[in-house]
């Protein structure tokens, strides 16, 4: 008598109606957390998006703070063209570079956010390239004689945690600081990450020192800036405003 | 005939104990703290503690031990996983087809993972991000499933709950022990505040144990130490705690 319930569990049918029944359920659980939880965590991701183009050109802010002074600081975002010109009816804020960069050059948009903190103005270029193991991005902020870097952020997928990981730490980002971006002819190069930056204080020779142990991360970095860079190239020389360093 | 209502009796007996398939029969009389309830809470803290007696989950213990606040929410986010699954588990025991157990306390395991997760990247972002990959490990942290099989499968939904907060307990404390030493020697802070005093870049301006010449040991910031630091928690818990040694002859 008390074999049967035992029994019962062990047949086939007992056993994919348990499966089936299991998966429904945790399937539907699942799907509503995940849907009425989306909007609170595409807003986390709003605001640290804006946390971190904030942090390029010096201000640190809580992410809670972000939306405030992004709308204070960011006056103007475009969305460029291969070409330099501008992509009407394009929100560059909600351009994914993921996205973009599987497309072919010459239809990429390219977002650029000027911001104004305090009387100086300064253009942030989002980035995104290849690491090791996975995508890193982050974004660059160019003063306004778009040559010398005022700040830099990177974050990165996967990266190894210690080495390549690094490239998030304080001391590397701030390393960017001042850096140029055109070699002295004039020719827009970026900013390489190298071995044995004897002289980090020399910020016009394009350098700057690489991680011991990230040297494809580190060259991944020098890569993504110079490319990406070089998309807004033609849009800086549109600006007449800008005493551009371009010969 | 005396035998046979014995019998009878017995199956009576039986039948109901399946009927009230949800509460184990010693529950209903015990206390709810009885004894062997606060039994089941306190013996992972210390005499079968699931990271240093049983060495499980060692691998997100030295992990996420850098700073308090995520071993903290990792605490907490394996309670919860813990918890809950056990609790679940061990109100469907039996009726979970035998053969395939093991899928059935996984996809319970995977799915409370995945709450958590999506709970925490919705209203504790910024930690979410520190956990990264190590909330989703949860559901290979042998604690989870290692007390689902030992417990759960066999226990009263009560005590599985009771159990599975111990355990947790039991690798909670170890991770804020851990963490706590990792953070304070290895940073000179506690859940981000510099405790020790502020290490300035310029030597006469640091404050506090810095201004003398105090440096932090960056060593205490790498998976190794944490390993140690575990190691000697064993250490010391068994000088105090003689049953746990092993007897070599």
């Amino acid at each position: 008598m008390e074999e049967t319930p035992v029994n019962k569990t062990n047949t086939n049918g007992y056993t994919f109606m348990f499966a089936i029944i299991m998966v429904v359920v945790v399937a539907s659980v699942l799907a509503f957390t995940a849907t009425t939880l989306q909007p609170i965590q595409n807003e986390n991701v709003r605001q640290e998006k804006m946390q971190n183009i904030l942090a390029t050109v010096g201000i640190e802010t809580e992410r809670s703070e972000a939306e405030e002074l992004y709308n204070k600081y960011i006056i103007e975002t475009v969305a460029l063209q291969e070409d330099g010109s501008v992509a009407e009816g394009t929100d560059a804020f909600t351009v994914d570079l993921a996205k973009e960069l599987k497309r072919p050059v010459d239809e990429q948009i390219y977002p650029l956010y000027i911001a104004n903190v305090e009387g100086a103005k300064y253009y942030i270029i989002p980035l995104r390239g290849k690491g090791l193991w996975d995508a890193i991005f982050g974004y660059v902020s160019l003063k306004d004689d778009v040559n010398t870097i005022k700040g830099a952020v990177f974050d990165h997928k996967g990266e190894t945690p210690g080495l390549g990981g690094e490239i998030t730490q304080m001391w590397f980002k701030q390393s960017f600081a001042d850096e140029k971006i055109f070699d002295g002819d004039g020719n827009l190069i970026g900013v390489s990450v190298v071995k044995g930056n004897t002289d980090p204080s020399n910020k016009d020779d394009n350098k700057v020192d690489a991680i011991s142990g990230a040297t494809i991360t580190g060259n991944g970095v020098s890569d993504m800036i110079s490319e990406r860079l070089l998309h807004y190239l033609p849009y800086f020389k549109t600006q007449t405003e800008i005493k551009v360093a371009i010969q | 005939m005396a035998i046979d209502t014995k019998i009878a009796s017995e199956a009576k007996e039986a039948k109901k104990k399946e009927m009230i398939l949800f509460l184990s029969n010693s529950e209903e009389r015990e206390h709810f703290l009885s004894k062997k309830n606060r039994k089941l809470l306190s013996d992972p803290l210390n005499d079968n503690n699931p990271i240093t007696v049983q060495v499980l989950g060692i691998c997100s213990a030295l992990a996420i031990t850098v700073q308090l606040e995520p071993a903290i929410v990792m605490a907490m986010a394996v309670t919860a996983v813990l918890a809950f699954s056990n609790m679940i588990v061990s109100l469907i025991r039996n009726l979970i087809p035998n053969r395939i157990r093991i899928i059935v306390q996984l996809v319970i395991v995977a799915s409370l993972v995945i709450l958590v997760d999506q709970i925490l990247k919705a209203y504790a972002y910024d930690v979410s991000k520190q956990l990264s990959v190590f909330v989703g490990l949860i559901i290979t942290n042998c604690i989870v499933m290692g007390r689902l099989e030992a417990f759960a499968l066999g226990n009263g939904v009560y005590k599985s709950f009771l159990d599975g907060i111990g355990n947790a307990a039991g690798y909670g404390i170890i991770l804020i022990i851990v963490a706590f030493f990792r953070e304070l020697l290895g940073s000179g802070k506690l859940f981000g505040f510099e405790v020790l005093g502020h290490k300035a870049a310029v030597a006469a301006e640091s404050t506090g144990l810095y201004a003398f010449g105090y440096e932090n040991n960056g060593l205490m910031l790498l998976s190794p130490m944490a390993l140690i630091v575990v190691g000697i928690i064993i250490w010391v818990q068994r000088s105090r705690n003689r049953i746990l040694i092993e007897q070599n002859n």
